[in-house]
């Protein structure tokens, strides 16, 4: 049955690259729009029926544990998502009657997630939310924020609680009603800091106000100073009048030397005095590395008509960084880049690159050895209903870059199978690695496509081996719902739902993934966890990891029988406290490792190390 | 100038009384997790100051997030703008064979078309006319100043002229790429250059579900153009 299922996803897969190609690189091709029809039918995620809270489901290897709706004060029951009056208002509208103007759903969206011990905190276009998550118990909703601006990008350390604010209407003192005149020293854009020691009265302590306000924001940690922070941040909108903003400007480099295009706002956090808060540098990492113009990066060539001024890559999405290998990959537009951040205050570029298949890089995660890097792009802002079976399979999907000597080569694409509906915003958001030892695993939000647990050892051959996902909100039109990300946290698939709340799911063992493996990831906890700023995963030596790689070793068959019966008794015996085995064995597991190719070496090397120093 | 809605407490339960469906999610949302333990909502104060702690109605009323006259036209224009690019995209598969040319306007004839979807349902459900009233609305939108119409005069500035639609019709291979490209990147220029004009006017792009649109124009349209000049340069630009 399953097996099925994954051959057939494989096929449609399969179909729609190949059409899509033939689409694109062929030009006397038919158009996309009719691929693989026949195949996608079989599709669980296919025709799920609308509802807020009691739209169909399809899961496949996930058990989904809980879902906490937006608490009281973050959703409005007059108006949103309510079919109901939305026909009044349409029949009153027909009728020629003087209607009320209604706020934007959008308005109580749920965002990103931060996660400090069991504590979960959700960012909201609205303010914040915080829930306790014990393992095992049940998880309870313990405080709101209110601070309207969006988009609510949330990141934790210690007891400050760091949050993106990119409307315009955002202001200074948290209220409400929008901001009078186009400058103002009222209007809030940028990256608020928040005290949360009393989680009864958090307090606002600093508001760092940037020029383009905050889309993200990532944390990085000072490489030797743990009283210092740096936030890089990330505004993709427009540039604030200088008269609002002193130093903002938005001009072409050309003209204007210190515009605000082109750069990504550092902000140092002395953390005992974190109201010092301040940008210390704005550097230009899409300089031309020879010339040093700073808009290095796709210039579009050198026209004189055709554009009325030169654009170019001048802003970053999303910055993940990766302070255990000092790098920090960039989604930044029209380029994926790579910088090296041993001087946190100085990134510095090493490498970029581009593919025709992305409209919007918009994130990258690492795998743990800093081997490959997965980025997302988001075509269409996320507001768009993407998955559906006329979008090609390459585009708004997930792309693979192979990384080596810090040069990244795209390879593999993965999009989930196109079946989601007209109605449904959908296209590859946020997702975190799952501490898989021997393998590449990623769970993300696909907005209203559900989530998705992909694995991409193989960057070529990216395939899906777990799913969840919701009908739309509203059978006949859109509206903004699903989940803006999924992330893995000690144990646990953590997903916000934009309209739907918090969901919290856990892996179910299956034929893509052990019981064995599924432990191993368990063995991987951290106190503290922002996506963006990447944790490198160290396993235990455990007998648990050592099996984990046994059941990969199992699905590649390249190690034979009698050594694979070997391995097994040895675990076997370990676990039972017999250590002598697994020694023994050591040096025959090296010797097969160099008879053996691609992942399956590195496993049984890894196995071999295991052994070795079992105790 | 502001469109205030304020909405009054007899409205919200005029309209639950209304219906059963509008009910449910918020009863549910009382009754399953919230409503024995009501958590703290706190309103911080601005930095250094005191926060207060709120009701979740008073929450609820600060999410007003108004819109302006301004913002209206802006969707009624960007609807009809968007319009040509995508009957643009449409001109390319009998055209061009130009697999960078053919990739960018099945992507932007997509994008565009479901933007136009999204743009006249953001309008609907704030009871507004899908068009803006004749002569009314041009400076917001970036028409042409003089409100001229003319087989040669775009109705829009970024829009092509109706003899600009009939010459790039009639063209076909390279001409026709070049014609489409230096068409298009002006066409998204125009977007672009109506979203900063919008942002100028008080109160503009304060609408949360606005604001995320002009961020997904200004991101996709400007990267578009990169591409898109890319393209030209290497067809020889827009004068050989």
């Amino acid at each position: 049955m399953k097996k099925t299922t994954k051959s057939m996803l494989m096929l449609t897969a399969m179909g729609l690259s190949i059409s899509a190609c033939s689409n694109v690189y062929n030009s006397d091709a038919p158009e996309a729009e009719t691929a693989s029809a026949a195949t996608v039918s079989a599709e669980p995620r296919e025709g799920l029926s609308p509802g807020v809270r009691d739209a169909g489901v399809a899961i496949e290897n996930l058990n989904h544990i809980h879902s906490l709706p937006a608490p009281p004060g973050f959703y409005d029951p007059s108006t949103l998502w309510s079919p109901a009056e939305q026909r009044a208002l349409a029949q009153a509208i027909e009728r020629g009657e003087e209607v009320d103007k209604q706020p934007s759903p959008i308005s109580f969206a749920n965002s990103d997630l931060a996660f400090s011990g069991n504590k979960v905190i959700m960012g909201n276009f609205h303010g914040f939310n915080i829930f306790e998550a014990p393992q095992g118990g049940t998880p309870e909703h313990i405080l709101s924020v209110v601070c309207p601006g969006g988009q609510g990008d949330v990141t934790v350390h210690g007891n400050l609680v760091f949050y993106s604010v990119e409307q315009n209407r955002g202001r200074l003192d948290c209220g409400a009603g929008g901001v009078e005149g186009a400058s103002s020293a009222e209007r809030f854009r940028g990256v608020r800091i928040f005290d949360i020691s009393d989680i009864s009265a958090p307090v606002q302590v600093a508001a760092v106000q940037t020029c383009r306000g905050s889309h993200t924001h990532t944390l990085v940690p000072h490489p030797s100073d743990d009283r210092t922070l740096y936030i890089y941040n990330s505004g993709t909108a427009g540039v604030r009048p200088g008269t609002e903003l002193e130093g903002c400007s938005g001009g072409q480099p050309e003209d204007d030397p210190d515009t605000a295009l082109y750069s990504i706002d550092v902000i140092k956090v002395p953390l005992d005095a974190p109201e010092n808060a301040a940008i210390v540098n704005r550097p230009r990492i899409f300089a031309d590395k020879e010339t040093g113009e700073v808009n290095g990066l796709w210039k579009g060539g050198a026209l004189t008509e055709g554009a009325q001024r030169t654009s170019a890559t001048n802003a970053c999405h999303d910055i993940t960084v990766y302070p255990e290998f000092n790098l920090a990959a960039g989604a930044c537009s029209g380029n994926g880049i790579l910088l090296d951040i041993s001087d946190p205050e100085n990134p510095a570029r090493i490498d970029e690159i581009s593919d025709p298949n992305m409209a919007y890089w918009h994130s990258a995660t690492f795998t743990n050895d800093a081997s490959k890097i997965l980025f997302t792009d988001e075509w269409g802002g996320g507001i768009g209903a993407r998955c559906t079976a006329k979008d090609p399979e390459t585009w708004g999907a997930d792309l693979v870059a192979d990384l080596t000597d810090n040069k990244m080569t795209a390879r593999g694409f993965f999009k989930i199978p196109g079946v989601q509906t007209e109605v449904e915003n959908c296209v590859a958001h946020n997702g975190s690695l799952i501490p898989i030892p021997g393998r590449d695993i990623m769970v993300q939000g696909w907005y209203s496509g559900g989530l998705s647990v992909v694995d991409f050892t193989d960057s070529n051959n990216v395939f899906e081996i777990a799913y969840f996902d919701r009908g739309p909100v509203n059978a006949d039109e859109l509206y903004l719902a699903g989940f803006w990300a999924a992330y893995w946290h000690n144990g646990r698939i953590f997903a916000p739902e934009i309209v739907r709340g918090l969901d919290i799911f856990t892996l179910k063992a299956s034929e893509h993934l052990s019981e064995a493996e599924i432990a191993a990831a368990g063995l991987i906890n951290f106190d503290e966890a922002n996506t963006q700023t990447q944790l490198h995963f160290k396993w235990p030596n455990k007998p648990v990891v050592a099996r984990a790689y046994l059941d990969q070793l199992a699905r590649g068959k390249s190690v034979n029988a009698g050594l694979m019966s070997q391995i097994g008794s040895a675990i076997d015996a370990w676990e039972g406290g017999n250590i002598g085995n697994a020694k023994s064995l050591a040096s025959a597991l090296k010797a097969a490792a160099s008879k053996v190719s691609g992942k399956d070496a590195s496993r049984l090397t890894g196995l071999a190390e295991m052994f070795a120093n079992a105790s | 100038m502001k469109n205030s809605f304020k909405r009054e407490a007899h409205k919200a339960l005029k309209l639950l009384a209304l219906s059963g469906i509008l009910i449910a999610p918020g009863s549910a949302h009382a009754a399953t997790a919230y409503q024995d333990n009501q958590s703290p909502i706190v309103k911080p104060g601005a930095p250094g100051k005191p926060g207060k702690r709120i009701t979740p109605a008073e929450s609820v009323a600060l999410s007003e997030s108004p819109y302006t006259d301004a913002d209206v036209s802006f969707m009624q224009n960007m609807i009809v703008h968007h319009s040509q690019a995508v009957d643009m995209g449409v001109l390319i598969p009998d055209r061009s064979d130009h697999k960078g040319v053919r990739l960018m306007g099945h992507r932007i004839a997509i994008t565009q078309s479901s933007e136009i979807e999204m743009m006249r349902t953001w309008l609907r459900r704030r009871g507004q006319e899908l068009e803006a009233p004749e002569g009314h609305g041009h400076h917001h939108g970036g028409h042409s100043a003089s409100g001229a119409s003319g087989d040669d005069v775009p109705i829009m500035t970024g829009m092509l002229s109706a003899k600009q639609m009939r010459e790039l019709a009639a063209t076909k291979g390279r001409e026709f790429d070049r014609l489409f490209l230096s068409g298009m990147i002006l066409h998204h220029q125009g977007a672009l250059d109506m979203v900063e004009n919008l942002l100028v006017e008080e109160g503009a792009g304060e609408d949360a579900e606005m604001s995320e649109f002009l961020a997904s124009i200004v991101a996709d349209q400007s990267t578009e153009i990169l591409r898109m000049q890319a393209m030209l340069s290497e067809l020889g630009g827009v004068k050989p």
